[in-house]
């Protein structure tokens, strides 16, 4: 899935959200996901994929728990299981720049 | 969620059989379908192995597909591990009969932050069961998923009883393994068992006396009966688990009052008229006595009738077994030759007591024998623990018998005069019929003394017998005059008839 951000160009999808349809974790995770877009510096895409939707998805990834925030450009894939609300933690786990921090 | 609604028993419980036809036979015909088992074993107990042939016995035998989650090997590894049991996974895999979940562990930098589901796992579980119409469902092993998130057991417990509720729902006959830490503590880590099974069942490999010795428990079994206790079993190439049956599950061999020569005349006129058809014998006597030599004119004496002769020896070479009988003018090379007769020489020590159990089986099975001469019991005694050894026993003598073999086995007595020797013990009460073979002295003279101790289901002769032994074979004589006590100093008590 490819994404126009605001500029026009279009950016990779870097990040996956892999989620089980819209329970309380799973609507949680989305929020988080927003915040995290919105917290970075850099324009950062995250494709969510509901495995009750794409199993096959969760299948090739290798999932076992949701929500899971995947990096799957880098070796070894790195991951984050569970609760993606504390942004500024996140953002420094995938090595994203926050927008706070470098002001 | 509650987990199982039904603690009533129910007679109708469907059977699925597991492949392994002793433990089926545990469990009154196979696991209940629908339900979940908990397979525990230490590592290296084989669960991974009963696992994969649950999941084989269904695809190979009953069009029964079915889905692997693996835990702790890839998917390749557990083909390549399987595949000397003879099962080909690959195939079955190319044709969607069996799917495999991989959940093995991968290189992957993963943190856990705060809370999570399993619904990733059993979201891939429900689309292999969906992808290849599975019926069986092995979990291998939950204890890795347990060490997986080993924070958050908590979660896990939670998680899997989510899980296992929602395999439940959707028939699935499903096989957990979980790993223990000793043979006889707690059933397992993280007492899995507790929470998400129906049944349980324990594999052991355990060390008795610096021997392995693997077996099957069957420990609990929600609204069934079962069997109780350990059972042996062995893994077998081109085979897997193969559980030895105990002959306590069937005890009614008919009894045949045929009788057939024991290949000595004087000996079937002791005991008026013979051997029984479909009964064990024990020859029992010190090193000497003519053990070895009662079995070559058990052998010979049957051929001679025109019967299959089988010998399985663990004392002596093939070589050695030919040049006794040939020093007593009967010709084994002849016998082979003709087909009737089959000498085989196996080392106590090279194999297991199950796997000796299991060799005798198919010998009996490849050969059809009419008769079965076993030299000697002590051989294997010495690598047995005692448990063991009895099992071994009981279902040996039982096999002979469903087989209606006439069996002969023998026994060596430690001490040169007299005594008892373990094996005795145990196959006193298992054998129908005993025959002592005793030095006895007689002022300076050692004599040879044979005797009928006992013989089930009729009348023998009763006296104690001189004989002695030439290039002819054996002859009986006459009985003798005093009083020997056969038994030795210590006098003990002889085994009832």
């Amino acid at each position: 899935m490819n994404m126009n951000d605001v500029t026009g160009k279009v950016v990779r999808p870097m990040l996956r959200l892999y989620l089980a349809g819209d329970a309380p974790g799973a609507r949680r995770a989305l929020e988080g996901r927003k915040r995290l877009i919105d917290a970075a510096l850099e324009p950062i895409d995250i494709e969510v994929i509901d495995i009750l939707e794409r199993p096959a998805e969760a299948e090739i990834a290798g999932i076992l728990a949701t929500p899971t925030l995947s990096d799957e450009t880098v070796t070894p894939p790195r991951r984050l299981i569970g609760d993606i609300s504390n942004t500024a933690q996140v953002l420094e786990y995938f090595g994203y720049r926050n927008k706070d921090a470098s002001a | 969620m509650t987990m199982a609604e039904d603690s009533v028993v129910d007679p109708v419980l469907e059977r699925v059989k597991t492949g392994i036809e002793a433990f089926d036979d545990l469990v009154m015909g196979g696991l209940p379908r629908g339900r979940t088992t908990i397979v525990g074993g230490t590592p290296g107990s084989g669960k991974t192995v009963f696992a994969t042939q649950f999941l084989a016995h269904g695809i190979a035998d009953l069009h029964e597909p079915g889905v692997f989650v693996t835990f702790e090997e890839s998917p390749d590894e557990i083909d390549l591990n399987m595949a000397g049991f003879g099962w080909d996974i690959r195939r079955w895999r190319e044709r969607n009969q069996l799917v495999f979940v991989d959940a093995s562990p991968q290189d992957r930098d993963e943190i856990v932050v705060g809370d999570f589901d399993l619904a990733g796992l059993l979201t891939r579980i429900l689309h292999a069961v969906r992808a290849s119409k599975a019926k069986r469902l092995v979990l291998d092993s939950l204890t890795q998923l347990f060490d997986h998130f080993i924070a958050d057991p908590t979660t896990v417990r939670r998680e899997l009883l989510r899980v296992a509720a929602a395999l439940k729902q959707e028939g699935l006959t499903v096989l957990m393994t979980a790993e223990r830490n000793s043979e006889y503590g707690e059933i397992s880590r993280h007492r899995i068992e507790e929470f998400v099974a129906d049944n349980v069942v324990i594999l052991r490999n355990a060390l008795d006396k610096e021997r392995r010795r693997r077996t099957i428990e069957v420990l609990k079994m929600r609204g069934s009966r079962h069997v109780e206790g350990e059972v042996p079993i062995t893994l077998v190439e081109n085979h897997g688990l193969v559980a030895v049956p105990l002959s306590s599950l069937r005890l009614e061999q008919q009894s045949s009052t045929k009788r057939v020569t024991s290949g000595n005349a004087e000996l079937d006129r002791m005991t008026s008229g013979g051997l029984f058809r479909d009964s064990v014998t024990l020859v029992s006597g010190a090193t000497g006595t003519g053990k070895t030599l009662l079995v070559t004119n058990f052998l010979a004496g049957g051929v001679a009738a025109g019967e299959r002769a089988l010998l399985v020896g663990y004392e002596e070479s093939r070589g050695q077994l030919f040049r006794n009988a040939r020093g007593w003018g009967v010709d084994f090379e002849a016998m082979e030759a003709e087909g009737k007769l089959k000498v085989i020489s196996l080392y106590p020590e090279a194999q297991s007591l199950p796997d000796h159990l299991l060799t005798i089986r198919e010998l009996v099975e490849e050969f059809k024998p009419d008769r079965l001469a076993i030299d000697s019991l002590s051989a294997l005694e010495r690598i047995a623990p005692e448990t063991g050894f009895r099992e071994f026993l009981i279902s040996l003598t039982s096999f002979i018998k469903q087989h209606e073999i006439a069996g002969l086995c023998t026994a060596t007595n430690k001490s040169l005069i007299g005594g008892q020797s373990a094996s005795e013990q145990h196959i006193s009460t298992l054998t129908d019929s005993i025959i002592l073979l005793r030095y006895i002295q007689e002022g300076d003279m050692m004599n040879r003394g044979l005797m009928v101790l006992k013989m089930r289901g009729s009348e023998h002769d009763k006296q104690i017998r001189r004989f002695t032994i030439d290039g002819e074979g054996m002859h009986l004589g006459e009985p003798f005059g005093g009083a020997p006590d056969v038994f030795g100093d210590t006098a003990i008590a002889g085994p009832t008839a």
